[in-house]
């Protein structure tokens, strides 16, 4: 990144660093670029709520229910006096710390399934990629609505069901760009010097896979924002006194009629996260891409 | 052609079976035992102790594993523990509710997608093709629940055009239709403009330009026909995704369908509706996937002649690296 890219640096081909090249063409796409910075903004939410908005976010102040959007309280108080705009920076931090261990989860696991398959082939590739199947079959949605259902909705059961619905995607996209490199030629090479399998697959094979996944990485944070808050709707996602921003739209929704302002907030929380990371993950699709290499 | 087929539908076995594994193990290992759930706090040992036997809870995992895969087999997917009604019964009497649900919002989605992909691939990077992504991006990234209380807060409250929940007329469809089809919507868009900015930079497209064709001749059927294949699919996969992801819509508008039936159960921890209705759900889903396979290869003679042409030594394989 520190490399300085003048008109000189771009002309000589072979100084032009894969890295390099990447952040120039990423920063070109406006909208990955916005993206980013949405996403920056929720980090700093995220990793400093306190500072931000100080750590009451628990305390309840019934004289001051349902206070409209003021001066005050920007955001308004919601139906036990809580300030609207302090739980949703501290739901930052809940949404991001669940979707980001989920898909960490979920993409580890997928990665190694899916290199396994696609370097192995044939019965292997078969078995696991029908277990894969079976994950694909039972929609994402009830997946996790029963794994909550069945052990109970604590943080880590939430991490749990998040990860298992997306390792399919993750195992299926690295699967198939495996296969295209398993039969180039430095991979022969590099079994020609005796490399053992896991070091061809770790040093080799998946350094080129990776472009695909990273991408995944980003469209699934995104997914997972939207199920757990879809989770927590419906009363299944985190417990009570953390501050998520599907509860909080869930708390709201009986008194939507006066009060829409509790709803929409949190909403428009929600929507931006996800939107930024699917605009991340365009922009990043784009500049990783050979094919639209100029 | 048949034998593709035939494939197909063998490959849907283990899958299956897999599916109800994995719910079946779900339901068993999880605490909570469903005779406490439905018999109540009053029951005495005794009476539990008979529950379990009259289900068949007391036998080893694996036995009632089979067991419920044999009776399965012959479409008994067990009692409703809390209606005591056939778990088939149930299902069938919600699930034309959550069909229509799905196939409204396939049609709205359908008809928006197309139609703004299409201008957008057209009109490439002028301001509407700009606003059309802009929106499908929004609607991808709005969650399906509060787009639905959104729409709700302006049609029912405010402007009160539309009833905020129920299912009896045309009008209570409209906003559920709108918000489990905004999101495939998006997608489809998005597809649309990929496939057709593809198409329209064909070398035919530029012949029929050259002979003087009519633009719209161009664009609807030299463009549209070569792209709709991968199009086609997408619209396929989103019913079969809104048959399975219909829960939290039925939830939002109380609509009595599949989704919110599973919903209640799971809360209810009525195992064998639970298990039921996920398999169901999940065969729907991939049966509609099937379709959308075959269909794909009746639409696109390049695809249909590769099944009729070629004889069992190549058509196995080429079966194999379809589904590869």
């Amino acid at each position: 990144m520190s490399k300085e890219m003048s008109t000189a640096d771009a002309i000589s081909m072979k100084k032009k660093s894969q890295f390099g090249d990447f952040v120039r063409r990423f920063k070109k796409n406006k909208g990955g670029i916005v993206g980013l910075l949405i996403i920056v903004m929720f980090l700093i939410c995220a990793l400093f709520p306190a500072q931000l908005v100080g750590e009451d976010y628990y305390s309840q102040d019934l004289s001051n229910r349902y206070c409209h959007p003021n001066a005050e309280h920007i955001f308004g108080t919601d139906e036990l006096g809580r300030d609207v705009l302090t739980r949703m920076v501290w739901g930052a931090r809940t949404s991001l710390e669940i979707s980001l261990s989920a898909v960490a989860v979920s993409c580890i696991l997928g990665t190694i399934v899916g290199c396994i398959a696609g370097f192995y082939g044939g019965v292997t590739d078969n078995i696991l990629m029908r277990i894969m199947d079976v994950l694909m079959a039972i929609p994402s949605t009830l997946l996790g609505i029963s794994i909550v259902a069945a052990f109970g909705s604590s943080i880590y059961v939430l991490i749990f069901a998040m990860g298992i619905s997306s390792i399919a995607g993750f195992s299926r996209i690295c699967r198939s760009s495996v296969i295209t490199i398993r039969d180039q030629e430095y991979i022969e090479a590099a079994r020609a010097t005796g490399a053992s399998d896991f070091r061809i697959i770790t040093k080799y094979v998946l350094p080129n896979a990776l472009a695909p996944i990273i991408v995944q990485i980003s469209m699934s944070i995104a997914a997972s924002i939207l199920s757990i808050s879809g989770l927590s709707f419906i009363g299944l996602g985190v417990p009570a006194p953390t501050p998520e921003w599907g509860s909080m739209l869930s708390n709201g929704r009986q008194v939507i009629r006066d009060h829409a302002y509790i709803v929409i907030f949190p909403g428009v929380a929600i929507m931006l996260a996800v939107f930024a990371f699917n605009l991340l993950g365009d922009g990043l699709r784009d500049a990783l891409d050979p094919r639209l290499k100029s | 052609m048949l034998k593709f087929i035939g494939r197909r539908i063998l490959m849907l076995i283990p899958v299956m079976l897999g599916v109800v594994l994995v719910v079946f193990s779900m339901m068993y290992f999880s605490p909570g035992n469903a005779e406490d759930y439905i018999l109540g706090d009053m029951a005495t040992a005794e009476d539990k102790e008979a529950f379990r036997v009259e289900n068949g809870l007391d036998k080893p995992f694996w036995i009632q594993y089979f067991n419920y895969v044999r009776k399965a087999l012959k479409g008994d997917l067990g009692i409703s523990y809390n209606t005591k009604k056939p778990v088939t019964e149930e299902i069938l009497t919600r699930f034309p509710t959550t069909f229509k649900l799905a196939f409204f919002s396939v049609v709205v989605s359908s008809i928006l997608g197309l139609t703004t992909g299409i201008i957008s691939a057209v009109k490439q990077y002028s301001l509407w093709d700009n606003i059309c992504r802009f929106i499908a991006m929004i609607g991808v990234s709005m969650p399906t629940f509060w787009l639905g209380l959104m729409l709700m807060l302006l049609f029912s409250v405010k402007l009160g055009w539309l009833p905020a929940a129920g299912f009896k007329t045309w009008k209570h469809w409209i906003m559920p239709a709108l918000t489990l089809g905004l999101h495939s919507a998006s997608s489809i868009m998005r597809m649309t403009r990929s496939n057709m900015l593809e198409a329209i930079r064909q070398d035919y497209i530029r012949t029929a330009r050259a002979k003087g064709q009519k633009e719209s001749v161009v664009i609807w059927r030299h463009a549209l026909k070569n792209a709709a294949i991968p199009i086609v699919t997408v619209v396929g996969m989103q019913f079969g995704r809104m048959l399975g992801g219909s829960s939290i819509t039925e939830m939002v508008f109380a609509i009595p369908g599949l989704g919110k039936l599973l919903i209640d159960s799971i809360n209810l921890k009525n195992a064998p509706q639970v298990q039921g209705g996920v398999l169901f759900l999940a065969l729907t889903m991939s049966v509609a996937n099937l379709i959308v396979d075959i269909l794909y290869a009746f639409i696109d003679p390049r695809i249909r002649s590769q099944y009729v042409k070629v004889k069992k030594a190549k058509a196995a394989p080429a079966a194999a690296a379809k589904e590869a």
